[in-house]
Order: C-alpha cells, then sequence, then structure tokens
C-alpha cells in the first residue's frame, strides 16, 4: 500500500479540498438562499417593495373584518432625532387603503440622513401588509431643527390569514453614513 | 488483533531543540505539541474562568463591565478552539496511526502546519488585552463567543483580532480533518477494514467530516463579518437590508455541530477506557458507529434551536425542537452501550477509569438538561440564563474534558514510559467532581430562579448560590494544578516505569508498541486477522 499511497492520497486530499471549498461556498449561497426564504415566508417580518396603485384597483375591501394595527417606533445610535408614529393604533378592514405617517424632527445642530427599516409582528402577516407609499422606500435628510410629516399609504390584503388580528408595524431609523 | 512484532528502540538522527518541534513532520513530536499547546490553553481559559468567578462572587463591581465582557467571551473562545479542539485533535495525531498500524500521518507536511498555525491564533485572541494597557483599541472582543450581529459589526478591534484567530484555527482544523480523513481512509494496515477500526478512530473519522462541513461556513461568515465592518458591505447590518438574524443562522450552522466536534472524539475514547478497566471487550461496537453517523448527520440539521426566541414561525421551532430531541435517541444508545461494556466487569478504578464514569454521570446531566433547554416553550423561559450556562458546562466540562483528562492519564504512561502517580490523581478526580458540582448545581437553581447570562452585576437575591459557585470554581480550579504537576512530574521521568500493555485489561494496536513507542512506530506494517 505505501508504494501506490502518494497518489491515491493526493487524490482523496484534492476531493476534500473542494468539498471544503464548496462548503465555503454554500456559506456564502447561504444570504441569497436566507434572504428568498424570508420574503417567501415573510420570516423576520419583512415586507415587500412598493405596490403599484393600479394593481389593487378592484381590490375588495372585507368590510366584516378588523384589523388591529399598532405603530412603533425607535431611533438608532448616530442620529439625534425625534420619530414618533402619527397614530400609535388604528382599526383597519382587509383591503381598504389607509393613509398614516410619522412625524420626525430633528433637534440637533446639523442635518442628518437616516434609512427607515420596517418590520411586522407576527411574521406570518408581513407578506400581507403592502404599501402603496412610504417614506422608508428612499433615504431621509433633516436639515438642523426641521419638523417633518413622512406619508405612509397601506392597505392588509384580504388574504390575510384569519386568525391574525393584530400586527404591529416597526419603523426604525437607522443613520445612513456618507461615503466619499 | 494478533498485531506484528514490536520494535526495540528506534536509531534514528533525531534533530535538536527547537528547531526538532519547529520542523517535526512526527505525527507523535505533532500529537505531542498539540497536547501541550491546550495543555497552556485550558490554564489561560481557566484564569479567565476565575476571574469570572470572582467577578460573580459577591453582588458588586470588580471590573469595568467592558472588561467583563471580554473575559466571558476570551474564556469561550479559548476554552473551545484553543484548549478542547487541540486536544482531541493531539489524541488523534498521536493515537490514530498507532491504532490503524500507519507509520505516520498521510500529509505529514501538511501537519506540521495545522499545529503552528494556532498557537499565532491563540496570540491573536488574547493580545488586544494587552494592546489595550498600552492604549491601543479598547481591548479583546467583548461580543460573547457567539459573536452576534450587530454587537460585533460595532465592536472595536479585538473583533478583528478574532476573526483572524477564526481563520487561522480554522485553517488548521481543516488541514488536520483533512489529514485524519486520508489517513483513515489510505493508511489502514493490510486487514484492517472499516468495521475493525477502533472505536475512537471512527469517532474521528465523524469530527474530521463534520469540520469539512461546518467550519467553511463559519468562515464564509466572519469574511462578511469583516466585510460589514470595514467595507460597506450589509449582510447584517440592518440599515443597509442586511438582517442581524442571518448572522445567527450562519453561527449555529457551525456552532451546534461544533458541540459535536468537541464531543464525539471523547464518545469514542470512552469505550476503550470503560473496556480495559472492566476488562470486559466494548459492547456494541457496530451499534456505537452507526450513532456516531446519526449523531453526526442530525446534528447539521437542528441549528435553530439556539434561537428559538428570535422569533421564528411555529412550524419552524416544532421541526427544530422534534430534531434536537431525535438526537437524543442516538446519544442514549452510546449511553446504554457504554453501561453494557462495564456491567457485571472485574472493574478496578484507576484515575482513567474514575474521569470515565465521572463522564457518563456528569455529561448525562448536561445532556438531560440538553432536553429541557430543546422543548421550544421550556425554552422561552430558560434561553440565556444561566440554567443554560450550566447546562452547558455539563455538556463540555462533563463530557469532553472529563473525557479529554481520561484519555490523558490512560495514555501518559503509553506516551512518556512512566506511570503518573495514582494518589494524585484519584485527588484529582475527587476535587474536580465535588468542585464541578458545587460551581454548577447552584447555576440551574440561578438559571431558574432568572438570572440572565452574561451580566457583572446581579440582584441580591442571587447572592448566596453565586457564592456558593465561586467556591466550588476555586476548588474546581485549584484541583487541575494536581493535573499539571503530576504532568510534569512523569515528563521529567519520576515514576515506575511503564510496561508494554499498561493496563492489564488494555488492548489494540497501540499496546502492542513499547512504552514509550518508538520514533517511528511500525516499520513492517501489522496484519490484522
Amino acid at each position: 500500500m505505501p508504494a501506490a499511497g502518494a497518489g491515491r492520497n493526493r487524490r482523496l486530499t484534492i476531493i476534500l479540498v473542494i468539498v471544503v471549498l464548496g462548503f465555503f461556498g454554500f456559506g456564502f449561497a447561504l444570504v441569497p438562499l436566507y434572504n428568498s426564504f424570508c420574503k417567501l415566508t415573510g420570516l423576520n417580518g419583512k415586507t415587500g417593495g412598493p405596490v403599484k396603485a393600479s394593481a389593487v384597483a378592484g381590490m375588495k375591501v372585507d368590510g366584516a373584518r378588523e384589523i388591529k394595527v399598532g405603530f412603533t417606533s425607535a431611533v438608532m445610535p448616530g442620529l439625534n432625532w425625534k420619530f414618533k408614529p402619527l397614530h400609535p393604533d388604528m382599526v383597519v378592514h382587509p383591503g381598504a387603503i389607509t393613509t398614516t405617517g410619522y412625524v420626525v424632527s430633528n433637534p440637533s445642530d446639523h442635518a442628518e440622513t437616516g434609512q427607515a427599516i420596517m418590520s411586522i409582528v407576527p411574521g406570518r402577516a408581513a407578506r400581507y401588509f403592502k404599501k402603496l407609499e412610504c417614506f422608508c422606500f428612499h433615504q431621509e435628510t433633516i436639515k438642523a431643527g426641521e419638523f417633518r410629516k413622512m406619508k405612509l399609504v397601506f392597505f392588509i390584503s384580504p388574504k390575510v390569514p384569519k386568525d391574525v388580528r393584530s400586527i404591529i408595524v416597526s419603523y426604525s431609523f437607522f443613520p445612513v453614513k456618507k461615503r466619499s | 488483533m494478533n498485531a506484528a512484532h514490536a520494535h526495540e528502540a528506534h536509531h534514528d538522527e533525531l534533530p535538536r531543540g527547537i528547531t526538532r518541534w519547529l520542523f517535526t513532520t512526527n505525527h507523535k513530536d505533532i500529537g505531542r505539541l498539540y497536547i501541550g499547546f491546550s495543555v497552556i490553553m485550558f490554564l489561560v481559559g481557566g484564569i479567565l474562568a476565575m476571574l469570572i468567578r470572582t467577578e460573580l462572587l459577591r453582588p458588586t463591581l470588580l471590573f469595568p463591565p467592558e472588561i467583563y465582557n471580554q473575559i466571558i467571551t476570551v474564556h469561550g473562545l479559548v476554552m473551545v478552539f484553543a484548549a478542547v479542539m487541540p486536544a482531541t485533535t493531539g489524541l488523534a495525531n498521536y493515537l490514530i496511526p498507532m491504532m490503524i498500524g500507519a507509520p505516520d500521518m498521510a500529509l505529514p507536511r501538511l501537519n506540521n502546519w495545522g499545529f503552528w498555525l494556532l498557537p499565532p491564533a491563540a496570540v491573536l485572541l488574547v493580545m488586544p488585552f494587552f494592546l489595550m494597557l498600552f492604549g491601543i483599541g479598547n481591548g479583546a472582543i467583548d461580543t460573547g463567543w457567539t459573536m452576534y450581529a450587530p454587537l460585533s459589526v460595532q465592536g472595536g478591534i479585538g473583533v478583528d483580532f478574532a476573526i483572524f484567530a477564526i481563520y487561522l484555527m480554522g485553517a488548521s482544523s481543516l488541514l488536520s480533518s483533512i489529514n485524519i480523513i486520508v489517513t483513515i481512509f489510505n493508511m489502514r494496515a493490510p486487514g484492517m477494514t472499516m468495521m475493525k477500526l477502533p472505536i475512537f478512530v471512527w469517532s474521528w473519522l465523524i469530527t474530521a467530516f463534520l469540520l469539512i462541513a461546518v467550519f467553511p461556513p463559519l468562515v464564509a461568515g466572519a469574511t462578511m463579518l469583516f466585510a460589514d465592518r470595514h467595507f460597506g458591505t450589509h449582510f447584517f447590518n440592518a440599515a443597509g437590508g442586511g438582517d442581524p438574524v442571518l448572522w445567527e443562522h450562519l453561527f449555529w450552522f457551525f456552532g451546534h455541530p461544533e458541540v459535536y466536534i468537541l464531543l464525539l472524539p471523547t464518545t469514542g475514547i470512552l469505550p476503550h477506557i470503560l473496556s480495559t478497566f472492566s476488562r470486559k471487550p466494548i459492547y456494541g461496537y457496530k451499534a456505537q458507529v452507526y450513532s456516531f453517523w446519526a449523531i453526526g448527520a442530525l446534528s447539521v440539521v437542528v441549528w435553530a434551536h439556539h434561537m428559538f426566541t428570535s422569533g421564528m414561525p411555529v412550524a419552524a421551532q416544532l421541526y427544530f425542537m422534534y430534531a434536537t430531541m431525535a438526537i437524543s435517541i442516538p446519544v442514549a444508545v452510546l449511553f446504554y452501550c457504554w453501561f453494557a461494556t462495564i456491567w457485571q466487569g472485574s472493574m478496578t478504578f484507576e484515575t482513567p477509569m474514575l474521569f470515565a464514569l465521572g463522564y457518563i454521570v456528569l455529561f448525562g446531566v448536561g445532556g438531560l438538561t440538553g432536553l429541557v433547554l430543546s422543548d421550544a416553550v421550556a425554552d422561552q423561559q430558560y434561553h440565556n440564563s444561566y440554567f443554560l450556562v450550566a447546562h452547558f458546562h455539563y455538556a463540555l466540562f462533563g463530557g469532553p474534558v472529563m473525557g479529554i483528562i481520561a484519555a490523558t492519564y490512560y495514555y501518559l504512561p503509553k506516551i512518556t514510559g512512566r506511570m503518573y502517580s495514582e494518589t494524585l490523581g484519584k485527588w484529582h478526580f475527587w476535587q474536580t467532581l465535588v468542585g464541578f458540582n458545587l460551581t454548577f448545581i447552584p447555576q440551574f437553581f440561578l438559571g431558574i430562579a432568572g438570572m440572565p447570562r452574561r451580566i457583572p452585576d446581579y440582584a441580591l437575591q442571587f447572592a448566596h448560590l453565586n457564592m456558593l459557585s465561586s467556591i466550588g470554581a476555586y476548588i474546581l480550579g485549584s484541583a487541575q494544578l494536581l493535573l499539571v504537576y503530576n504532568l510534569i512530574q512523569v515528563m521529567r521521568g519520576v515514576g515506575k516505569k511503564a510496561t508494554t500493555q499498561v493496563w492489564e485489561g488494555a488492548q489494540g494496536l497501540e499496546f502492542t508498541l513499547s512504552s514509550p513507542p518508538p520514533y517511528h512506530s511500525f516499520e513492517t506494517q501489522p496484519v490484522i486477522q
């Protein structure tokens, strides 16, 4: 065996190194896999991008159902803003297009840029929460001392599971670092 | 096993001094380097543990909380990556070629490199502490050994040092895993079929496969973390559309199998010890080998039971709960085989046997409390409490560390040619057993009472149990000095000469070689009947 060993060892070693590289790649492949998995299942409360108003033209409002929607807000370290929902609680019918918003102010002495990230609880309701207009679709720059109302137009798809009676919508503003 | 004749001392010119150890490609030298390195890092991690328990001795702050966070993080990383993993790898390097009748490992130079990557990695982990003393940076990594984002994205230079340490340690253990697999597949003595492999060799084969499968994703995750920190990517940064929970998945995809990577080699060494001191053959060889396979396979599909409180859908929680509980079945098979091996044997209780029996009891507690934590409902209460801390110390100290100590005493006469002091060994065992239980039993109660982990200070009602726990830790910590003393004495050549078989009931090819074995084990390969 030792005579023929060197060649066999080299072959098996190469195979194993390829396996290692494969699993290294698999680690990176987990990122898109995870993201599409989350999008599919609404895991971690991720919601999709904007929905066009024309796409929901014929939508029926389910007047028989009421869903309580709560809005929360958070400002991440690095921003000096005050950030609150206009209406902390609302009751909406699935399919009804609703307009609400948040107010933000910048009491500091310099302009700051932030990006709002939203999250929905329970996660399985996330993909039924549709936004027509949202301040979270783009970055916001608030000048020193500025006060601003920001609009959110949304509806809850009538296909939302029957046992979902309340939804919490959470917005967090993260600082955006300017890169040269 | 009718192994070929043992050789008399082999007259090779041994290189002398430091270069012998720096350039060695001999599996026994490298094995000893690994074990020595592991003992040193075990003491480093132990000192950190003593600092932790000193902080928690009374409800007051001795260290600033940031320093405390660094201590617990480095304690965890050092113990897992620099103490336990090198110890089992060292045993593998020393024993596997002798056990399968091979002249050496298949890839000896790679083996040398695999070891010498480790000391720099350990230095990288610990160095930020000292840099901080000179005013550079804000100390070592302080995120907890799990390095959760966003803490690890925001942390100081300690995180970067830890990332590079993970690269080095990853490269090291991947090299040794590849080496071990190639050795086991290609270098077996004639007649040594796969199902005749000593059970320790089997356990390491599964361990090596696990390492190859799960360490690369961690390295990939660490790379993403590094990119998030320095190159403006957003893998784990929610502000840019990333997801901190993704890190938890990547980490635990590695982290849970890692537990079995630490554990399996010692479940492989245990049957050898139990059988030797019961003077009975190993019971259920096949059942144990198949259990290793089952444990290995299940361990990569249960990772998210560490994340029950991260907001998973109920269906996912149920899956991870049942899959986790399923692991207890192959583990129970192992326990059954261990009991059956010693059942009605003519047992004697030398130090290795004491540690092996202690392993069964303590690891049993670790496993059963693991079943409690795997319950997705109960976990909401126990998650990140001291109950968890006590559980994983029973699982990781009660299992791997007890097993490594048992193996050290068991093979010490074989490696050094000298018998260690049995009296000191027994003192070591009983002091360890008392100290360990005194340290961690109170922590179960603290956890149930609601004390969270990773805090430097606590509410007054936890004071008494914490004091008990700290006293236990001092007993446990000082007990390990007996082991170090015993090791030094044996290496100095004190103690009676060991026979070739060392222990009355010892079986296997390694016990057909002289003690200590010749530098090159088998000049002509033994033939297994």
